[in-house]
């Protein structure tokens, strides 16, 4: 028994024995239990250690060859996994309240594979080829064969896709400066070859315009999955990146650019939220935000920057769920996502609508929210290296809040006279209000996912020490 | 591989690289497609055995064929009214030829000397397949030009990574393409289809 197959290989085999079932409820659960006990046994079972049940005695190795390489999950990478499968259950949970099930389940296990086997891979540059495959699965899933494709689905296949041949070059561009560490003109060739990869990959400023449109013609829960499983899964690999070579961990001019980049995201997207009038693209600019909270506190040192980093997966996962399953009820019931089509929807959908407001504010910041502690961390380590950079994301975040506020004001816009009733199923208003009370419960007690985040920078060498 | 059969090699990805930017039907498109896969398997065959070159060959004419499945079952044939600005189109792919001819030194240098048949033919599919994406959003012109691109890197790769795993992803990779192109492809004929009714 190995690692890599319990948690790749398993999941991957299960996903497709799920596609013929065409039971929401069933697969909803199904995928939810299942990745849960995928979850926990990925925080409990050790690894590289005999267990002994009974009379049997178990001990799961790390590596698998495959094809002359090896997929390899350390012991310290079971916190990263739990975290994962544990986030992905949660979005199978409400796979069903958002009537998404059918393709959303086995086809996200089948991504979640993808990408738990990109972080898995050995040598980890390889990890491109994985990520390519899981956003080639992700195009059935976030489209329908019964609706045309709109522009966001091409122009996400055409940059996920450039991506790649940047990532694998620039792996082999990195050896070559590693083998000549004087070589300053291959060091910076190989340098923008690996930013302009993964600039497509984290879809980073101005490459990201894919995003708002594909919240425009696309189910948001589905989107939402993967507005999240993609950036953690890569940012997990590029954490991996700055770890291996020792001339980029150091280098001031990548820090440089990790920070801009960053603060270019963050204030862009803060911005262009605060403008916008469709709800669905407000959440857009939103995660796009979230992405250059996670470049900046990669460009901080090490030590704060990393536990700041995994900080903010948990409360990116819940946040980004609650959004998108609120998102997904309140265009159930109105025409679009349009400010004027969602006027006065909070008496309509009055959970959903509190689900949407929090899981904004959430990501902008708010205190007692799920994104505060990490935001707040991240300010204040961002204030003691560079004052402009705060105040840059200070911008960034007084634009997130102009966007919640002004997404609460319209939804709460209702006539005079309108009275109060919960449309929710009692389904969608269970997922809505336990996600409601996790944002809060991450909001004012931190240290709850302290218990899997505290050793995770440890499954890197350098940056974890 | 000889002087002149580089040339000849070269010459037919030129040939079939700027008949993908400036062909009308689709029939010959994937034509266009499938002969440049040949040219793939010689450059690839440089620096691969010939069982892994053949998979790359193999890998782009099935994509081909399933591109053309789908196309062809998808509607009659009609006039096309795309591409437009043919000329253009000639100056652009004109354009990637010179760089990729100019750059190809460089290339060879930076990618352990992988040749500067190789070098050039890679930058000439990649150029015109980036020059292709960024023509066009119909799915089954996108996908051949990720197509291109993708060949065109998987031509230098070869020369600096033979390991069967990435030739096997990539072949994956390849297909996976095809088939997503389909998806999409099928799925705009609905709109075809809806328009039509309205």
């Amino acid at each position: 028994m190995n690692a890599p197959t319990i948690w790749i290989l398993t999941p991957a085999i299960f996903a497709i024995l799920l596609m013929p079932l065409r039971n929401q409820r069933a697969l909803s659960l199904i995928g939810g239990v299942f990745t849960v006990l995928l979850a926990v046994a990925a925080q409990f079972v050790p690894m590289e250690q005999a267990l002994r049940l009974g009379t049997l005695s178990l001990r799961i190795e790390s590596s698998l060859n495959i094809l002359g390489r090896q997929l390899v999950i350390n012991p310290q990478e079971g916190p990263l996994l739990a975290l994962i499968y544990g986030a992905t259950s949660l979005w199978f949970f409400g796979a069903e309240a958002s009537k998404s099930a059918l393709r959303f389940v086995p086809l996200g296990l089948l991504v979640t594979a993808l990408m738990v086997a990109s972080i898995a891979v050995e040598p980890f540059l390889f990890a491109a080829l994985f990520i390519e495959t899981a956003v080639l699965l992700a195009v059935p899933l976030v489209t329908s064969i019964d609706k045309p494709p709109g522009k966001g689905i091409i122009r996400f296949l055409i940059y996920q896709t450039l991506a790649m041949p940047c990532i694998l070059t620039s792996g082999w561009l990195l050896a070559g400066v590693e083998a000549s560490p004087g070589n300053l003109t291959l060091a910076a060739q190989s340098a923008a070859v690996l930013g302009l990869g993964f600039a497509f990959l984290l879809a980073v400023f101005p490459l990201y315009n894919w995003i708002p449109m594909l919240l425009e013609e696309s189910p948001p829960f589905t989107v939402g999955f993967l507005l999240w499983i993609l950036p953690t899964a890569t940012l997990v690999f590029g954490v991996g990146f700055i770890d291996r070579y020792s001339w980029l961990r150091t280098s001031p001019q990548f820090v440089t650019a990790l920070r801009f980049s960053g603060l270019l995201m963050l204030a862009t997207g803060g911005l262009w939220a605060a403008f916008q009038n469709h709800i669905g693209r407000i959440m857009a600019y939103g995660s796009i935000a979230e992405t250059g909270f996670a470049l900046l506190a990669l460009s901080l040192d090490s030590r704060v920057g990393i536990p700041i980093l995994f900080l903010l997966f948990p409360a990116r996962a819940l946040g980004l769920a609650v959004w998108s399953l609120a998102l997904t009820i309140l265009k159930e019931r109105s025409k679009s996502m349009r400010f004027s089509d969602v006027r006065g929807m909070l008496r309509i959908a009055p959970i959903a609508g509190a689900g949407l407001a929090l899981a904004s504010l959430s990501t902008s910041g708010f205190p007692l929210l799920g994104g505060f502690p990490a935001r707040l961390a991240l300010w204040d380590a961002l204030a003691r290296v560079s004052l402009t950079g705060a105040f840059w994301m200070g911008v960034g975040v007084i634009s997130l809040f102009a966007a919640s506020f002004r997404m609460l004001a319209v939804l709460s816009m209702a006539d005079e006279y309108a009275g109060w009733e919960a449309n929710e199923n009692w389904l969608q208003a269970l997922m809505l209000g336990l996600g409601i009370i996790g944002l809060f419960i991450l909001g004012l007690f931190p240290q709850a996912v302290q218990f899997f985040l505290a050793d995770l920078p440890a499954m890197f060498e350098h940056l974890g020490q | 591989m000889t002087p002149f059969l580089s040339q000849i090699v070269i010459l037919l990805l030129v040939a079939t690289s700027t008949g993908i930017l400036l062909a009308r039907k689709w029939r010959w498109l994937i034509a266009f497609l499938s002969a440049q896969y040949a040219g793939v398997f010689l450059l690839a065959l440089q620096h691969l055995p010939l069982g892994m070159a053949t998979v790359k060959v193999i890998a782009g004419w099935m994509g081909a064929a399933i591109l053309g499945m789908t196309h062809s079952s998808l509607e009659e044939e009609r006039p096309e009214t795309l591409p437009q600005g043919r000329f253009f189109r000639l100056v652009a792919a004109g354009i990637v030829l010179l760089i990729a001819g100019t750059g190809a030194p460089f290339v060879d240098s930076l990618m352990a000397n992988a040749g500067m048949i190789v070098s050039a033919g890679g930058m000439l599919l990649i150029g015109m397949g980036l020059i292709h994406l960024g023509v066009t959003d119909q799915p089954l012109r996108v996908t051949i030009g990720l197509m291109t691109v993708l060949a065109g890197f998987e031509v230098l790769y070869a020369a600096v990574e033979n390991s069967i795993l990435v030739a096997a992803l990539l072949a994956t990779i390849t297909l996976g393409l095809a088939l997503t192109g389909s998806y999409l492809m099928i799925a705009s004929a609905k709109e075809e289809n809806q328009a039509e009714t309205i």
